[in-house]
């Protein structure tokens, strides 16, 4: 099987040592990974701004990015969910506006085969077990979009569980909104701070040390405010979390790291 | 008296106010996290909950896409059954026809059952301008009226007070509209019951004119139904004389059987009960029980004009059960007079500006009043898409387009202020379409990221004021896997580097 | 144009989307939901609708027909009822044991008349158990629907099993739309302060529910 990776633009930009950590988990899980250049970004801020004429581009460049392969895996819940849920849509629009079927197909081709992490590791590859090592306590906050657009269910729970060494507190009020949203962080702070407030306040009183989620772009905000408030807590993705090892923390490497020397915020 | 919601301030603005609000914030969410759970169990209770949300679904769409049809079987069976039927195509016609029919009962008073149609006209303002005194009789609506005050929710008109606040109401102003509250009033819900009770008995035991709106018509039997729970809503439906029901004109549904699917779903996500107290359904006048003269005021105003957009018509499917409300983050922390109109909420956030027209700064920020997190479309037992529509009229703030406002139709333009802000998205989406471009930018930011500041000056404080800013690590995916796999294109190789 | 002119013309152009083959009847509606929630007999119906009734605070009483006059004089007796209204088609026999002032309901008689009384007796024209419910159609053992709203203490019998349906999908087809029905499920309740629900506002705040056997049961 011939498996890509999508990083997602603000993983290969400002968190790329997530996607590091997909490529070494698939790697120990046997599959052959590739990273297609072609690929950007999906196109969701565009499109959940209210820019979807300028998303239809993006819709073709990842279907010409990712042609030829059978799965696109990629850390990040709401990518995923661009793509299953919106580009069906978008190309929908564009039909009935008289633009012709070429979105539609495109469309076709990209959901099948799009997966986020988590669901590749459960119902493609059938693991919960990937062998990993991650000796901390942490909290999980299930993100909208893979709460809800996806459905993701117990998949990162059922992971984490089988890590070794890691201790999981529950989040009071998970399935709550950080308060992120995209451009809803920047478009209407005082909301999105107090929601943020609140996410942060529940992820502290856990007493973990870090608070994982399967979305860097929700955890650049939580995190952002853990670090403007001087927490210790740390956000971590959850593909950094299982791609760690014993060796890792021998090494003084990822799993024994308080923070990354890169994704870090200040 | 009365305050209104024109000239709100669009909503950014308004839910900053809120969020500082420690005790509207305390109000807010005890009360919105109690009704949760609840209704949480309620459904649960129904393990065919999700084929009802989508014959619910079905119903109102088939109702939606052949509404000339239904409204005029309606119109026929209301007639037919001893009914008055009237057609107002905005909120000036709809009050202009109510004022009318109050005056030729000769009464200068009348009782209403909570109603959000008359809210959205202006019924009260319109009447007290003919000099004809509404009593809302809802509780909440009660608290409201009593609290010179606004709604704020949209089955607890008064969810942003609290039992202290709602008792202080009470004492200071019952005695300038009837019976005083009781002597030592005290703040225990029982107690304000008790009260709101005995100042409107006076009020039902000689109401001649009632005014209602109504949850559904049904368009086969003419049959219109009212859900409620305090009792008030009987009171008004049965003691006067003459009753006078608005009602938007998407609240129709064909069939006679169709009620058994909404009468299960809007309890249960309304106030989670199993069934509310209270529900009555009458057709036309029946001799010797109840009113002698029934009007139904069938009303537009920006009903049509909505289900003339394919995408968001589906918001008429609405039944007004305020669930989304409940599991809303951003309404819990804004509160509901933000959203500037009787319609709070994740539902008003489609409905307002569509009703409206895309017209003026709030209707324009509406749309953003979200973070799309879905609770809303989860929880909606008519399944209601409601990111899909905040979405799409996002694309007619930013992009423009065909609206149509009062049966016409018009080409918006892009809405002023999100110039920068296209151009950057424009930009973005262009640059992510030319990957070297991007590359190039990203190394540029890499190379220069220890002279980036921490707090952003202009608009990028939004973010920068409560949240740190990322570091731009020093080397980005693409570059790090190129240096470690090396099975890029060469000529990428050149570039900044 | 009228107003009706002008809001039919709007649907219409509205709606210049919807394909004109297309009828009112056509658009797909699932009704693969539930008739009956669950499989019970009909004693576990009986069972679950004074369950229903119980949890939303009306009060449940049983009987065998002839016990039905001794009951409703002990409930009156309790309650300190001096006069009740009754509706003109109710079975006398049901009051015979009761001291009380039975007061057929007039026409004449008007909302304040009612407010004096302290109790109404009625049947009804039937119950749902899912939810509790019991449903009023004005009924000649009935009567208008002001007689059981204004008294503060409503005594409802339900003959069981034959008015009792399981679910609102099968109460339904038995009501008959042209008659004013009210459905009543507990006291009245309201949830208007801090959402959180309390009983007894404007209609009667004492509900109480007889279940009546038929001969030979109960």
């Amino acid at each position: 099987m011939r498996v890509a990776l999508f990083v997602t633009c603000i993983n290969d930009t400002l968190q790329p040592r997530t996607g590091r950590a997909v490529v070494t988990l698939l790697e120990r899980l046997g599959v052959d990974v590739d990273f297609p250049a072609e690929q950007s970004c999906c196109g969701q801020p565009q499109f959940n701004t209210g820019y979807r004429h300028a998303t239809e581009p993006l819709v073709r460049r990842f279907d010409r990015a990712f042609k030829d392969y059978d799965y696109v895996v990629t850390p990040s819940g709401s990518c995923a969910a661009m793509v299953r849920d919106n580009y069906p849509r978008i190309a929908a629009r564009a039909a009935a506006e008289g633009r012709g079927r070429e979105l539609t197909e495109a469309a076709a081709r990209a959901v099948p085969k799009t997966y986020e992490l988590t669901e590749f590791l459960v119902d493609v590859l059938k693991v919960t077990d990937v062998g990993a090592y991650y000796p901390h306590t942490i909290t999980y906050h299930p993100t909208c979009h893979g709460l809800r657009v996806l459905g993701l269910g117990d998949r990162p729970r059922r992971l984490l569980e089988q890590v070794r060494g890691l201790t999981l507190k529950e989040l009071p009020g998970a399935e709550e909104c950080c308060g992120f949203g995209g451009t809803f962080a920047v478009k209407n702070p005082a909301v999105s701070t107090a929601m943020g407030a609140d996410k942060v306040r529940a992820v502290t009183g856990t007493g973990a040390e870090a608070v994982c989620t399967v979305d860097n772009s929700c955890l650049l905000h939580i995190g952002g405010m853990l670090a403007r408030q001087g927490s210790p807590v740390r956000p971590v993705h959850l593909a950094e979390i299982l791609a760690s090892t014993e060796a890792d923390t021998a090494a003084g490497g990822a799993a024994g790291r308080a923070a990354g020397a890169e994704g870090g915020a200040r | 008296m009365s305050r209104s919601f024109l000239g709100m301030p669009a909503f950014p603005r308004a839910a900053a106010v809120s969020t500082r609000d420690p005790r509207l914030r305390a109000n807010l969410a005890h009360a919105t996290h109690t009704i949760r759970d609840k209704r949480a169990r309620a459904v649960a209770e129904l393990d065919d909950w999700a084929q009802l949300r989508a014959a619910g679904a079905a119903v109102k769409d088939r109702t939606l896409r052949h509404l000339d049809h239904y409204l005029e079987q309606l119109e026929e069976s209301v007639a037919a059954a001893g009914g008055h039927v009237h057609w107002a195509a905005d909120a000036d016609e709809a009050n202009r026809i109510v004022t009318r029919l109050v005056r030729e009962t000769g009464e200068r008073e009348v009782v209403k059952v909570k109603s959000m149609a008359t809210q959205e006209i202006g019924l009260n303002e319109a009447l007290a301008e003919a000099g004809i005194r509404a009593y809302e009789t809802d509780l909440a609506e009660l608290i409201v009226q009593l609290g010179d005050d606004l709604p704020s929710h949209i089955l607890v008109p008064a969810i942003h007070r609290n039992r202290g606040e709602i008792r202080d109401i009470f004492r200071r102003e019952m005695g300038k509209w009837g019976r005083p509250a009781p002597e030592g009033l005290s703040d225990s819900p029982t107690e304000l019951a008790e009260a709101a009770r005995l100042h409107l008995r006076e009020k039902f035991l000689t109401a001649k004119v009632g005014i209602s709106g109504a949850n559904f018509m049904v368009a086969e039997t003419g049959t219109l139904v009212v859900v409620e729970s305090e009792g008030n809503g009987r009171m008004c439906l049965t003691l006067p004389e003459t009753l006078i029901s608005v009602v938007g004109i998407e609240k129709t549904v064909p069939t006679w059987q169709d009620l058994e699917v909404f009468l299960q779903l809007l309890p249960r996500s309304s106030t989670a009960e199993r069934m509310n107290p209270y529900t009555t359904t009458w057709t036309g006048t029946t001799d010797g029980d109840g009113p002698r003269a029934f009007h139904l005021v069938l009303l537009d105003n920006g009903r049509t004009d909505t289900l003339a957009d394919a995408v968001g018509r589906q918001a008429l499917r609405c039944i007004r059960c305020s669930a989304c409300l409940n599991v809303c983050p951003v309404y819990e922390r804004a509160g509901g007079h933000a959203y500037g109109s009787p319609y709070p909420g994740p539902i008003g956030a489609i409905l307002t500006p569509q009703l409206r027209g895309m017209a003026g700064p709030l209707e324009e920020s509406l749309p953003y009043a979200s973070s799309l997190c879905g609770a809303c479309y989860e929880v909606c037992p008519v399944a209601i898409d409601i990111p899909e529509v905040l979405v799409h009229l996002r694309e007619r703030v930013v992009e423009g387009g065909p609206v149509t406002r009062r049966g016409a139709r018009v080409v918006l333009k892009p809405a002023k202020g999100h110039a920068a802000e296209r151009a950057a998205m424009r930009a973005a989406a262009w640059a992510f379409d030319h990957p070297g471009v991007l590359r190039g930018g990203m190394r540029l930011a890499a190379r220069t990221r220890r002279l980036h500041p921490r707090r952003l000056p202009g608009p990028g404080r939004a973010w920068s004021d409560t949240r740190a800013l990322p570091t731009v690590p020093a080397e980005s995916f693409r570059d790090w896997w190129r240096r470690t796999r090396g099975d890029a294109g060469g000529s990428e190789r050149g570039g900044v580097k | 144009m009228s107003g009706r002119d002008v809001v039919l013309a709007r649907v219409r152009r509205a709606l210049a989307d919807v394909p004109r083959g297309e009828g009112p009847h056509d658009p797909p509606v699932p009704r693969d939901y539930r008739r009956v929630h669950g499989s019970r007999t009909v004693e576990e119906t009986v069972e679950l609708l004074a369950e229903n009734l119980a949890d939303y605070r009306a009060v449940v009483h049983r009987c065998a027909p002839a016990g039905l006059p001794a009951l409703i004089a002990r409930l009156l007796a309790a309650r300190g009822a001096r006069t009740v209204v009754v509706p003109a088609g109710l079975d006398p026999r049901w009051l015979s044991a009761a001291e009380v002032a039975a007061r057929p309901d007039r026409a004449t008689d008007t909302a304040r008349d009612l407010a004096a009384v302290d109790s109404v007796l009625t049947g009804c024209a039937l119950a749902v158990a899912e939810t509790g419910t019991l449903v009023l159609d004005a009924g000649p053992d009935q009567g208008r629907r002001r007689i059981t709203l204004v008294p503060d203490h409503h005594i409802c019998v339900v003959r069981v099993p034959d008015q009792v349906v399981g679910s609102v999908p099968e109460a339904l087809p038995r009501l008959a739309p042209e008659r004013p029905l009210t459905w009543i499920s507990g006291p009245s309740a309201t949830s208007d302060i801090e959402l959180d629900r309390v009983e007894g506002v404007h209609g009667p705040r004492t509900l109480e529910v007889v279940l009546m056997a038929a001969d030979g049961e109960g």
